[in-house]
């Protein structure tokens, strides 16, 4: 059953990542986006991290991606032209990422096991330590700092926001 | 080497317990690899803006695999900064792209060269 979730949540989340590169206007992308980050959120559950996958759903895929879709409605962005992509990118692009791909799987299967009697596995329910309770326990006592400190920068960027966002700017 | 590692009869049974840590690790490398070339290959600034959210899905990915494996909550609390700061530059960077469509009318990133010379 853990494979079976795994398997469908995965090929939702990269089915829908490459909808967000292959789309050409940007509100499909927003949408595919959106797809992406709540099989994302259904992933988060299967290991255990409830707190984040209720956080990814309310903060991504609600707050942050209605910003993202109010300002593509705000300038009325149309699909974007593909004339304009350069030589490199058409010829050493996907071989480019082909390797990229390729270090970051050989980096992983070199410190973890891909299958067989010395994989470490994920169990729905092995691991219930991703609750409200445990997350606000470390953030108010070994993290508190790392707290306050982004506080600051939610205040500095909603300074930030609103400057760059004034009127009278030119 | 290879050989228990091969064995159908071992591989069904790992499955049936659960799915190695791996799979999802591979996972999230699949999809930074597709934020990144969707940064590189795309033309429009927010749909640009969308990749790099979707790089910082593929890390948070990550993280929370990592948490899970070593049992312990602080991946959890990395991702959950990590969300803090997408959330504040996804309102500076939406800010940016408002002031310089208002400059400049347009979205392309060929065209936005002031830095340039």
């Amino acid at each position: 059953m853990d494979l079976f979730f795994f398997l469908l949540f995965a090929f939702i989340a990269v089915a829908c990542a490459v909808s967000v590169v292959l789309q050409r206007h940007p509100i499909s992308c927003a949408l595919s986006l959106v797809g992406t980050m709540a099989a994302l959120a259904v992933l988060y559950l299967l290991l255990g991290a409830e707190f984040i996958a209720m956080v990814q759903v309310i903060v991504y895929a609600g707050a942050i991606m209605v910003l993202f879709v109010f300002v593509i409605m705000l300038l009325n962005a149309g699909a974007e032209d593909r004339r304009g992509s350069s030589w490199v990118a058409r010829i050493a692009g996907l071989p480019a990422l082909a390797v990229l791909l390729g270090i970051l799987g050989y980096l992983m299967l070199t410190f973890y096991p891909m299958i067989g009697p010395k994989a470490s596995l994920v169990h729905f329910g092995d691991f219930t330590g991703g609750g409200a309770k445990e997350i606000g326990t470390a953030l108010f006592t070994e993290y508190l700092l790392p707290f306050e400190v982004t506080s600051i920068l939610i205040l500095i960027a909603i300074l930030g926001a609103i400057v760059l966002a004034r009127k009278e700017i030119d | 080497m290879l050989s228990p590692a091969m064995d159908p009869q071992v591989i069904m049974q790992t499955l049936g317990k659960g799915v190695p840590t791996t799979w999802y690790l591979a996972l999230s490398a699949v999809l930074f690899t597709i934020g990144v070339a969707g940064f590189i290959l795309r033309r429009n600034i927010i749909t640009v803006f969308m990749c790099i959210e979707l790089m910082l899905n593929a890390v948070n990915l990550s993280f929370i695999s990592f948490a899970h494996e070593h049992r312990q909550v602080s991946g959890h609390l990395f991702t959950f900064f990590v969300m803090v700061v997408a959330a504040a530059e996804a309102a500076v960077g939406l800010a940016i792209i408002l002031t310089v469509f208002k400059n400049r009318s347009t979205l392309n990133i060929d065209e936005i060269d002031s830095l340039k010379n």
